[in-house]
């Protein structure tokens, strides 16, 4: 009791607010928005997310100090056992979720003010970011599987709207469909989830689900069902194989959005979830294996095909499928944390990176081919050093925070897989590092390659851009701090997957210093060496990607993304199509139609022939009267 | 008190056909719908805990045991809600436009609505039966009379179609009829027909009687090609009234009649109803992912939608029901603002081809996001008022069958793909010299459409104020009528 206690009180009314001051900001910039100032926009839309910050801070410390938090605001609905509450659940896992989103969120929302300045649907642009928000923290901030999927498919539907907020271009608009198509059919895989859970728990509630799971008995089968199912709801948000194809084309979208949802937290999703419903998958290690598996594939698959892109978006966004393979990986090795760790990071150094890309794009008027750039660090010092911490981070040079969520990663993956999985995990990061090297030298390095009135119009972004940035590119520099390895004895060993420990229970790590100490060196040291190298070959100009119809052989092959587009056309797409023309016009119209038809008229043909007997003949109808008397009377008589 | 919901439109509607005051008759219309859904809302706060209630009763034919018998309880009541909330907005639809002979034309509309009001508080067989068929009657007339191209030949075979399928209604009917004894008479009171015992050959005949029937209404693949055309042929209002309420008195049929009355065969063959329902789940959802015509388009998604409907509700357990009575209002609401854009677009660039519009947004951003809103909704995105009943109805059919429910469950993705590509072809892409001075929607558009979203947002919100209404009956229902 005391004050604590009156604390704790006004912090449960607050908590509602946190997802629902962005719902107001898009109430307030969907229905006015047209008739307000930018300015007035863009502060509603950046403070609605301020003051979520702010309280998610105080969120955290009454976390810190008393545990997790539930709020139920009213009963969503009950049908038999099948019950809902609109409710939060602020614990460890979900307080720090929260963090990201709304912090990165915000910094997002105060860059897109200068980036989207000119854009005739500014007030738009805000209303649908704003709505994302409130959907992102009903996902992150639900105490039941419904909660979470209402955010899983209002973060579908607003990455939908955003990836076309330029709706007067055909492609866009196609890319926004396929986001939202193939999110949906993940989301069938997780509602399916969501009915076993159901069934076999008797709720949808976290808390009801986690403490049956110690009481019951549970068929391995089942356990590995659910957990699949609830994975291929993750493969559709988190972009993996075979589901992640929607992700590079979602770059139609505003530079922001790319940031925000389609790099720092929407595509996080699949990961939270994975990382919530730890306590099922420990029980079941064909679920994990599989989870690592996939992950594992995605994580090398998108970082070849990310070698070979020429658009600076494009390229991060398969570093962007790559790294949430790679968190998969840590998933399905047990280190939940670990890749909560690595989500973290990621969302530090990816939403940097792709809005210092954005800032390049907007000096460059709107160019996006990094053939058309080159030596851009002098226009724009700012954004090139961002951009090199960024990529620096993301390559893993050391103590800057990809450098420690990686290196923990790859160490649970010795730990657990073994060598082979360790190192094929390692060439995913190798890859990644001269991706990243490659569309950094090549981007900010060498002569400029533009049109003259490219050159002429080349400047810094205002500071309203570079501010964010700069605050980012600290975050990634220290983020990795928040989770040392014991090994290196910095003083706060492991100081998140501690915090976590009451959702993760703590994995330990069985490997001695001398081995971490060995994994650790191996990668750094390759990392380097890669940073080094690429300098020389991509610094060159005889080195500079060639025009896409120079291109030959395998590498043709990796510039076309192996054609998997092309191959889900001819596989999925088209058979519909054809299914869809040969049931309307053949089993439809000619089809069942024909056979109603044909009834009908038979019917009335049929009619027609016994018309003819009454034709007005009298002796017919005596005929026929006598038979019938006849028929009658032998029917009687037998 | 059940009697009004008959008695306000079918007055309304002789006044209309009899005294033909030609200026008047679209306000006296409205009038009269305004003040059932005032009927309707005074209602919801009746008990439906303790069974129907609401009872009007006086004998009718007594010697062949023939009572006018009506009653409630929640499951009727949101019928009564989805009929008379959406009769004064699908009237508001068509407000500026000028029929000839106005007087009829409303009255047709009021005599139809008086007919649906009877199918759901009809507590008699014969009484039901009547009001059943006296429902079609209108409809028949306005489509035949104020349709488009091929009226005659379309309706024609839309009548014949849906009166036959009654027709074996009314054998399997009258068949449970003659098994009752009350007292060594029989009796087409509800109580004494769910009361007999059929052997299993008989209920089997019974349920194929009815399902005919209520499967042409809904329409259940493969009785559903009279659908599309008639949709596509009638004036929008009759479109309206038939896919927003008439189709759900098929749905309807099932949950208060064919189960109840021949549950000792339904083991045997609701895997077949259940597995025709969800083909045509699939089969009506890729028809509509090709087609051209927004109108035709739609007409196949409310199939897919209504199958999902039968699905659920055959499916025979909780969620099953509870979601199909949610969503029959839900689908009503969506379908009905969805034929509105349809003939809104119709009206202002005379074509419902898809190929010759886009480029809406620019011109008319209201119109593009009550659009919006309405097709999440039919897509039945968390939050919309789809979603609810779309959820349930799913479950249920899963835990009927896993595999069913799997198939079914396809529907979010192919309601997704076919809506979207629609909405994206109509609202999205560079406007084109017609659709550049698209008019945006005026002050009656904006009302009807936003009261349509205005829904779809409040009942995604709140679908518990719904279901919480039928709980009761449904939960009586169910323990009543085991399989």
């Amino acid at each position: 009791m005391g004050v604590s206690f009156i604390v704790q009180e006004i912090m449960n009314q607050l908590i509602p607010l946190i997802p629902f001051l962005p719902l107001i900001g898009f109430a307030i910039n969907g229905l006015f928005g047209r008739r307000l100032s930018k300015t007035a926009v863009g502060v509603i839309g950046s403070g609605a997310l301020l003051v979520s910050f702010l309280l998610s801070i105080m969120a955290f410390n009454q976390v810190a100090a008393t545990g997790a938090i539930q709020v139920s605001l009213y009963q969503f609905f009950s049908v038999g056992n099948l019950s809902a509450n609109f409710g939060f659940l602020v614990d460890h896992l979900s307080v720090w979720m929260m963090l990201i989103v709304t912090g990165v969120g915000f910094l997002i929302h105060v860059y897109s003010i200068g980036y989207m300045h000119d854009d005739e649907g500014f007030w738009k642009f805000f209303a649908y970011l704003n709505l994302f928000i409130f959907s992102m923290l009903l996902l992150i901030m639900g105490d039941n599987l419904l909660m979470l999927f209402f955010g899983w498919e209002g973060v579908g539907l607003c990455s939908y709207l955003l990836i076309g907020f330029w709706y007067t271009n055909k492609e866009y608009g196609k890319a926004a469909r396929k986001a939202f198509i193939m999110n949906r059919i993940g989301d069938l895989g997780l509602l399916l989830g969501m009915f076993m859970i159901f069934q076999n728990f008797g709720s949808l509630t976290y808390s009801d689900i986690f403490a049956a799971l110690p009481n019951i008995q549970l068929e391995a089968g089942v356990v590995t069902l659910i957990c699949m199912l609830l994975f291929v709801g993750a493969m559709g948000k988190s972009a993996q194989l075979p589901l992640y194809t929607w992700l590079p084309d979602a770059m139609a979208g505003p530079t922001p959005v790319s940031a925000l949802i389609h790099a720092a937290t929407m595509v996080t999703a699949g990961i939270y979830l994975v990382a919530r419903f730890n306590p099922l998958y420990n029980l079941s290690p064909d679920a994990m294996h599989f989870v690592a598996i996939i992950g594992l594939i995605t994580c090398v698959f998108a970082a070849v095909i990310g070698l070979r892109q020429n658009d600076i978006k494009k390229v991060l966004a398969y570093s962007t499928v790559s790294q949430l393979g790679l968190m998969f990986v840590a998933l399905g090795m047990g280190a939940y944390a670990s890749a909560m760790f690595h989500v973290t990071t990621h969302a530090f150094f990816k939403a940097l990176l792709f809005l210092a890309a954005g800032s390049v794009i907007h000096g460059m008027g709107g160019e996006q081919d990094i053939r058309k750039m080159g030596g851009l660090r002098k226009a724009m010092p700012v954004t090139f050093w961002v951009f090199l911490i960024g990529t620096m981070a993301i390559s893993g040079f050391p103590l800057l925070s990809g450098f420690f969520s990686k290196d923990e990663i790859f160490a649970y993956t010795f730990a657990h897989g073994g060598a082979i999985w360790w190192g094929l995990a390692s060439l995913g990061a190798i890859l990644t590092a001269i991706y990243m090297c490659r569309l950094l030298y090549v981007t900010f390095f060498g002569e400029f390659r533009g049109t003259h009135e490219q050159e002429h119009h080349l400047h810094e972004s205002p500071k309203i851009m570079t501010v964010p940035l700069i605050i980012l590119a600290v975050l990634s520099v220290a983020g990795g701090f928040l989770n040392t390895p014991h090994f290196l004895h910095l003083g706060n060993d492991q100081w998140l997957a501690h915090w976590f420990n009451s959702v993760i229970p703590m994995n330990e790590i069985h490997l001695d210093a001398s081995t971490e100490w060995m994994l650790m060196s191996i990668t750094t040291t390759l990392a380097l060496i890669i940073i080094a190298a690429s300098y020389f070959i991509y610094g060159k100009p005889s080195n500079l990607p060639v025009a896409d119809e120079a291109q030959t052989g395998f590498t043709k092959v990796i510039a076309n993304k192996f054609y998997v587009d092309e191959i889900y056309d001819a596989l999925v797409v088209r058979p519909v199509e054809k299914l869809s023309k040969l049931f309307h016009y053949y089993v439809d119209i000619q089809g069942i139609d024909g056979l109603v038809n044909g009834i009908a008229s038979a019917v009335s043909s049929l009619g027609a022939q016994v018309r003819k007997l009454q034709n007005g003949n009298i002796e017919y109808y005596l005929l026929g009267m006598v038979a019938g008397a006849i028929l009658l009377m032998l029917t009687f008589w037998a | 008190m059940s009697l009004i919901f008959i008695l306000i439109p079918l007055i309304a509607s002789a006044i209309l056909l009899l005294l033909r005051p030609a200026g008047l008759s679209r306000h006296l219309a409205l009038a009269a719908t305004l003040a059932n859904l005032a009927a309707t809302v005074y209602c919801l706060s009746c008990d439906y805990s303790q069974g129907m209630t609401c009872n009007f009763s006086v004998p009718w034919v007594p010697s062949a045991g023939i009572h006018f018998s009506l009653g409630m309880d929640g499951i009727t009541l949101i019928m009564l809600v989805l009929t008379n909330l959406l009769a004064p907005l699908i009237l508001l639809t068509s407000w500026e436009h000028k029929f000839d002979n106005e007087p009829r034309y409303y009255g047709l509309v009021l005599m139809m609505l008086a007919a649906l009001n009877g199918v759901f508080l009809a507590q008699d067989g014969l009484v039901f039966y009547i009001f059943y068929e006296l429902a079609l009657i209108p409809i028949y007339f306005i489509c035949a009379i104020w349709g488009g191209q091929d009226r005659i030949k379309v309706t024609l075979k839309f009548f014949i179609y849906t009166f036959v399928g009654s027709l074996f209604m009314l054998v399997a009917l009258l068949w449970v009829y003659l098994q009752t004894n009350v007292n060594g008479a029989h009796s087409f009171a509800w109580a004494d027909l769910t009361a007999v015992q059929l052997s299993p050959t008989a209920a089997h005949w019974v349920l194929v009687g009815f399902f005919l029937a209520f499967a042409v209404k809904m329409p259940v693949f493969p009785f559903h090609t009279w659908q599309p055309d008639t949709y596509v042929t009638s004036p929008t209002t009759g479109t309206m009234l038939l896919s927003g309420i008439m189709l759900k008195m098929g749905a309807y049929g099932v949950i208060r009649w064919m189960v109840p009355l021949a549950p000792e065969a339904m083991h045997t063959v609701d895997p077949l109803f259940i597995s025709l329902a969800v083909f045509g789940i699939l089969y009506a959802s890729i028809i509509a992912v090709k087609q051209s015509d927004l109108k035709r388009l739609v007409a196949y998604s409310s199939i897919a939608h209504v199958g999902l409907i039968a699905a659920g509700i055959m499916a025979w357990n909780k969620p099953g029901v509870q979601g199909g009575i949610i969503q029959m209002l839900n689908h009503g609401i969506n379908v009905v603002g969805l034929f509105f854009i349809v003939d809104l677009l119709e009206r202002r660039l005379g074509t419902r081809s898809l190929a010759d519009m886009g480029g809406i947004a620019k011109s008319a951003p209201k119109f593009a996001t009550l659009f919006m809103i309405i097709v999440l909704g039919s897509v039945a995105v968390p939050l919309t008022n789809g979603f609810p009943g779309e959820f349930l109805l799913l479950n249920g059919v899963w835990t009927y069958n896993f595999w069913l429910g799997v198939l079914s469950g396809l529907t979010i993705i192919f309601g997704a793909v076919y809506m979207l590509r629609a909405y994206g072809l109509v609202v999205f892409g560079e406007a084109r010299p017609e659709t550049e001075r698209f008019e945006d929607v005026n002050t009656r558009e904006f009302l009807v459409l936003g009261i349509i979203a205005g829904l779809v947002i409040v009942l995604g919100f709140f679908p518990q104020t719904i279901l919480g209404l039928t709980e009761a009956s449904v939960d009586r229902i169910l323990s009543a009528v085991q399989l």
